[in-house]
């Protein structure tokens, strides 16, 4: 029965996973940009729910609904002014600048908010739900939920809205795109804004469960990196597949190779689908 | 080439004259600058040359750093324990690259640096080796003074630095300079031109790392401690990428130009900035990469700057 436990421990950390490589999973896909940003992005989103929860009492579920136009403004805005101007340029250069763009967003955090790590305790807790064998806690399990929600309104948006359609058609083909009407560097500032926007989002879901840190986001960074491995370019089921299976991978490997380990093994993982199946388990060929 | 040569040899020996002054500052700011150099020219065999955007540099330099700490735990001395470390990084490149160069773009931006990932996590749970988080100390060296010291591992670091130079130099008037830039241009058409491509980028990225563990080892013998958060810091990846950007990316000096001017820069920003440091680092970056991508030489030397390609 042990077994059970952690293939649900495995998913409801996976769920959360997919929601933070959706957004970095969209824009590599579309800008063919590696964020550098999204784990800082999502650090500071942590940073919004546990203030605001300490210093106005609102819920961290809820303080999603501010961070999410916050951060879209903020990914807009920054895609406009700096990123649109590389965009073009070789990938060695967009991710210098994103990376330097990095150290100063968890410079500027770790200036404003100390190295402390904080914790975000709800007063009351939400206690556990039992199924079975299984023990969740009931926040875990809700921050999962809300972070597959996330996850799926983002396929929705993609897959139903006119702007998810144009940005679909310029990760197939931008010059065709831009043929068809389609104004590129809006859909791509939006593309980014979307990005930063999911980040921001799961930064809350993600302080419900662990302890926040300024400079916890390339551990975040590195989790998304492995999912859009092992899931794809590109594709919200893609982001949505690998985070699960990466969840429950790091959950058995801590069981049978313990939890030092957990980080290699998913690393190891990472190379073996790179130079096993480069285009991902659902990838399709073509679209990078 | 023989210019090439003779301007460097007249730089390194300038450069040797620095100890004659006798400052500690000068000596430390001195021997960090050559290892700077070296790492700086060792990413321009795969990142300036190929066009490979490798993040392993900081990889090859934890791993030397141990593996020459390691091997002198074990009693071997110290010049032959950094000789060591750079066949270790050597023989590790060579592996590595079999399996990662035949990544492309961001996918193998990304394999590199997760190598120094996986290496810092294993190096950290290798306790009985390595010491793990409590990182690992090293035996003091047999010189008396504290001067002394400095000034042996500043010529040390310059002897390495000048090894690394004439490496590039050479490299880069050989023919399998030639057929990196070739590669650099369009890999595919280099293929079918006869240019062995994977045997190239092998050779690249070894070159690329040899030196770097090397200068790990002695970076470690120079502190007489290491820990994994140190010597695998990502940082060193990015800092050697972007003082090859600075200086020029494939040119033999821009490397060395790039390195200097990078830590004048990083100097006075520690001096005044302490606490906001790396974000004043990181927008020096951002200022780089959008005003200046291709460096500092493109400047001096227009013509060469339109022979590459876009």
């Amino acid at each position: 029965m042990l077994y059970l436990q952690i293939l649900a421990n495995g998913l409801v950390l996976g769920g959360l996973y997919a929601c933070i490589a959706a957004g970095f999973s969209l824009v590599w896909g579309v800008l063919n940009v590696i964020n550098i940003l999204h784990g800082s992005f999502i650090v500071l989103g942590g940073y919004l729910a546990f203030f605001g929860y300490v210093e106005f009492g609102i819920h961290p579920f809820a303080s999603i609904v501010i961070a999410a136009p916050l951060f879209f403004v903020l990914g807009y805005a920054l895609q406009r002014a700096l990123i649109n101007r590389m965009i073009a340029a070789p990938v060695l250069l967009t991710l210098t600048l994103t990376f330097g763009l990095d150290l100063v967003l968890s410079n500027g955090m770790l200036a404003a908010f100390t190295a402390d790590f904080r914790k975000l305790i709800l007063e009351p807790p939400l206690g556990v739900a039992t199924l079975g064998p299984v023990v969740m806690p009931v926040d875990r399990l809700a921050a999962m939920l809300l972070a597959l929600a996330l996850t799926g309104m983002l396929y929705l948006l993609l897959a139903k809205s006119r702007i998810g359609r144009a940005i679909v058609a310029v990760r197939m083909d931008r010059e065709a795109a831009a043929l068809m009407g389609v104004t590129v560097p809006r859909v791509y500032a939006i593309t980014f804004g979307l990005g930063a926007l999911m980040a921001g989002a799961s930064g809350p879901l993600l302080a419900m469960i662990f302890p926040i840190s300024p400079l916890g986001g390339p551990v975040y960074l590195g989790k998304a990196f492995v999912i859009c491995v092992l899931g794809g370019l590109g594709s919200v089921p893609g982001a949505m597949l690998g985070g699960l299976l990466l969840g429950v991978v790091e959950s058995f490997g801590a069981l049978w190779f313990g939890p030092e380990h957990a980080t290699t093994l998913s690393f190891v993982l990472l190379i073996l689908i790179l130079l096993l199946r480069p285009e991902g388990l659902l990838g399709r060929k073509g679209y990078a | 080439m023989r210019k090439d040569a003779l301007v460097a040899a007249l730089a390194f020996g300038l450069v040797a004259l620095v100890p004659l002054g006798g400052e500690a500052y000068w000596l430390r700011l001195g021997t960090t600058m050559l290892m700077y150099g070296v790492l700086a020219m060792s990413w321009n065999f795969i990142g300036g040359m190929a066009g490979y955007p490798s993040f392993a540099v900081a990889a090859f330099f934890g791993l030397g750093a141990y593996s020459g700490a390691v091997a002198q735990k074990f009693g071997v001395p110290m010049v032959l324990a950094w000789t060591l470390a750079g066949i270790a990084a050597l023989a590790f490149a060579a592996l590595l690259g079999v399996a990662l160069l035949r990544l492309r773009g961001h996918y193998f931006a990304i394999a590199s640096l997760v190598v120094a990932e996986v290496l810092r996590e294993l190096v950290n749970s290798a306790t009985d080796l390595t010491g793990g988080g409590m990182g690992l100390n090293l035996p003091l060296p047999t010189m008396t003074s504290i001067d002394a010291q400095a000034r042996f591992f500043f010529y040390a670091m310059l002897a390495l630095a000048a090894l690394t130079f004439a490496a590039s130099l050479f490299t880069r008037y050989s023919k399998l300079g030639f057929g990196l830039r070739c590669i650099q241009q369009n890999e595919a058409a280099a293929d079918m031109l006869g240019v062995n491509t994977t045997l190239y980028k092998v050779s690249a990225f070894v070159l690329s790392g040899a030196f770097v563990g090397a200068a790990g080892a002695v970076y470690a013998s120079w502190l007489h401690y290491i820990e994994p958060p140190d010597v695998f810091d990502v940082l060193y990846s990015v800092k050697a990428i972007v003082m090859v950007l600075l200086g020029g990316a494939g040119s033999v000096f821009g490397p060395l130009v790039g390195a200097a001017l990078f830590l004048s820069l990083e100097e006075l920003v520690w001096r005044h900035y302490l606490q906001v440091h790396t974000g004043v680092l990181g927008l020096m970056i951002v200022l780089l990469v959008l005003f200046l991508p291709r460096g500092l030489m493109s400047i001096s030397r227009r013509a060469w700057s339109r022979e590459r390609p876009r």
